[in-house]
């Protein structure tokens, strides 16, 4: 196993324990920190090596890697999808169905827990759009939390329009991409 | 009429320079001024990784305020002016010398001649470690950008940006001509909106590699970094105080996105905004007494201003029905954000004392716009032939680049602070 891979697998550990515990309280706030890999750190020492510049001490054109990992696993045990008009947070009649199941399943469940993931289409800015689809992933969380789901089962996140589920710049792009996704939190 | 002019930055032919992040300029819309200046090969740079002669010229061609004329070979900073200069229509005349040293440094002089006067401007020395000649180069090309135009350069500074290729992710740092690329971050997860801290020592970035948005402050050159901000819900938009001790960052914490003050080092965030509706995008006004912000609480997307002690919000922008991501000039007067109008997104700048709004931009989909420290440009996102890529402009709009890279989506520019 690669240190790399162990790495990966330490921060997903890190990761679902802390999903599994309560909601963290915001006034602790939660601090990680992570160096760069040996073999990068390695290479900027030796590119930093024999060189005493007289100015400072060291180079200041230096910038070390971090590298984040390989992407996560899919989580999901089950994905279902609700989908939004433009510019609107309204849930449509047409999602009641997967809100209804998600929400008595939950119900049915207390130690089962979902994020609400919200996404935009790709109009406008990133920042304004993450907090759009932030918007929009709160409403099936109200919704959910309305028709019997705990609050603390439920997290909504947003990705902004980072996550197209469909490439292009047309209507029917923009359509599917103004949606939340419901994930299965293991 | 419009000129336009393609040349390679660095002269990249003769170098062997990191290609990550290698981009081309090109200018549009040059201005008509532009002083005549002869930069002589240095003496003892041929053959070395990085040639001061070539990168002090391309920085000065870059700006739109300088012009090339060719320079008498075997010059240095010992020379006497040589007579022919003036014939060639140069205003000033730049030659020096490379030395390497025995521990590594090398040891960089260089002299600027008044040509006209036929007086000295300057001469000056500096020593540097290996990895910094290509940084001495563009310090000395601000030494001249300031000497003859009177106003700080900005070429020794540097932009950090992201690129996308597939789903790998990279937050990169290249010097302000394109050139000396470095990754900072690697993720297969998205990564925006990065933020020099004043000190140029740290960035502040959302990266979503938990599978949400959380905001980091990472060191540039050890690579060390933490999350300051990650709370149940999205964390992100993050803005250092003009102290560097406090971010204003963008919280959800289980409602609407709104702006909290947290420390640097963490600990427990002020929230600053109040309200129902989305509030998002906060930078901090030069003094670090105002915050200036995107609300959508007057129904489309508007700049507004609050106090960073607390207080009630007033508008900034009244034209236009979406106007997003504000940067603030240096000296508080100007800000630049992205108007819609119609459909399309555009870069534009506002004089706050007047209320005059220019737009800077004739493209479609520009975003995130960022103040040079010097305030004379800016650099910005937009979309071109399919491609994202980064342009500068000048606070006028006259004088506008396009960064070119190899192929890579580029995105999310943020020009770094003076110092390093």
């Amino acid at each position: 196993m690669t240190l790399t891979t162990r790495a990966t697998l330490l921060i997903a550990t890190a990761a679902l324990l802390a999903a599994c515990s309560s909601p963290v309280k915001l006034d602790e706030v939660p601090v990680e920190s992570r160096n760069p890999t040996a073999a990068e750190g390695a290479a900027s020492g030796t590119a930093g090596a024999g060189t005493s510049a007289a100015t400072s001490g060291t180079s200041q054109s230096q910038v070390a890697t971090v590298n984040t990992g390989a992407a996560a696993p899919a989580a999901a045990l089950s994905q279902r999808t609700v989908y939004f008009d433009f510019d609107s947070f309204e849930l449509r009649d047409d999602s009641r169905p997967v809100i209804d199941s998600h929400a008595k399943a939950l119900t049915a469940n207390r130690s089962g827990r979902m994020v609400a993931e919200g996404h935009t289409d790709n109009r406008g800015g990133r920042e304004y759009n993450l907090a759009l689809g932030q918007k929009r992933a709160e409403a099936v969380v109200r919704s959910l939390t309305l028709l019997g789901a705990n609050a603390n089962q439920l997290e909504a996140v947003s990705f902004g329009k980072e996550r197209p589920a469909a490439e292009g710049s047309d209507e029917a792009a923009h359509a599917k991409n103004r949606r939340v996704e419901l994930k299965d939190k293991p | 009429m419009r000129t336009r002019r393609q040349f390679v930055a660095g002269l990249g032919s003769a170098l062997a320079l990191p290609v990550a992040a290698q981009f081309r300029v090109e200018i549009s819309g040059v201005g008509a001024t532009q002083l005549p200046i002869a930069v002589a090969a240095f003496k003892g740079e041929a053959g070395m990784t990085a040639q001061v002669s070539a990168i002090v010229r391309a920085d000065l061609e870059r700006s739109g305020l300088f012009r090339s004329v060719d320079a008498p070979a075997g010059l240095d900073e010992r020379s006497a002016l040589p007579p022919e200069v003036r014939g060639r229509g140069a205003d000033a005349l730049l030659a020096g010398s490379v030395m390497r040293l025995a521990d590594g440094t090398f040891d960089v002089r260089y002299k600027l001649w008044d040509v006209v006067r036929g007086s000295e401007h300057f001469t000056r020395a500096t020593t540097v470690a290996a990895p910094d000649l290509r940084l001495a180069a563009h310090r000395i090309a601000d030494e001249i950008h300031e000497k003859l135009t009177g106003e700080r350069g900005v070429f020794a500074t540097r932009i950090a940006y992201v690129t996308k290729a597939g789903r790998n992710y990279t937050l990169r740092i290249t010097d302000a001509d394109g050139e000396g690329g470095q990754v900072a971050l690697a993720s297969a997860e998205p990564i925006i909106s990065p933020a020099w801290s004043p000190s140029g020592k740290d960035l502040a970035y959302v990266s979503f590699e938990s599978q949400k948005a959380v905001v980091w402050v990472q060191n540039v050159s050890t690579g060390a970094r933490a999350a300051v901000a990650n709370y149940p819900g999205s964390n992100s938009a993050p803005a250092w105080s003009p102290d560097g001790r406090d971010l204003a960052v963008t919280l959800s914490r289980g409602g609407p996105a709104q702006l909290h003050l947290v420390s640097r080092e963490g600990g427990t965030p002020r929230r600053l905004t109040s309200s129902a509706s989305i509030d998002t995008e906060p930078v901090f006004a030069p003094d670090g007494r105002t915050v200036y912000f995107v609300s959508d609480r007057g129904g489309g997307p508007q700049v507004y201003r609050v106090p960073t002690a607390g207080g009630n919000p007033e508008r900034v922008t009244f034209t236009g029905a979406y106007n997003i991501s504000p940067s603030i000039s240096p000296d508080g007067k100007s800000l630049a954000y992205i108007a819609r109008q119609g459909g399309a997104f555009r870069v534009t700048a506002l004089d706050l004392a007047s209320g005059t709004i220019q737009t800077l931009s004739d493209t479609n989909d520009d975003e995130s716009p960022s103040f040079a420290p010097n305030g004379r440009l800016l650099v910005y996102a937009s979309r071109e032939q399919g491609r994202d890529v980064l342009m500068t402009s000048t606070l006028d709009g006259k004088i506008r680049t396009r960064l070119l890279s190899s192929g890579l989506d580029m995105r999310e520019p943020a020009w770094g602070p003076f110092g390093r």
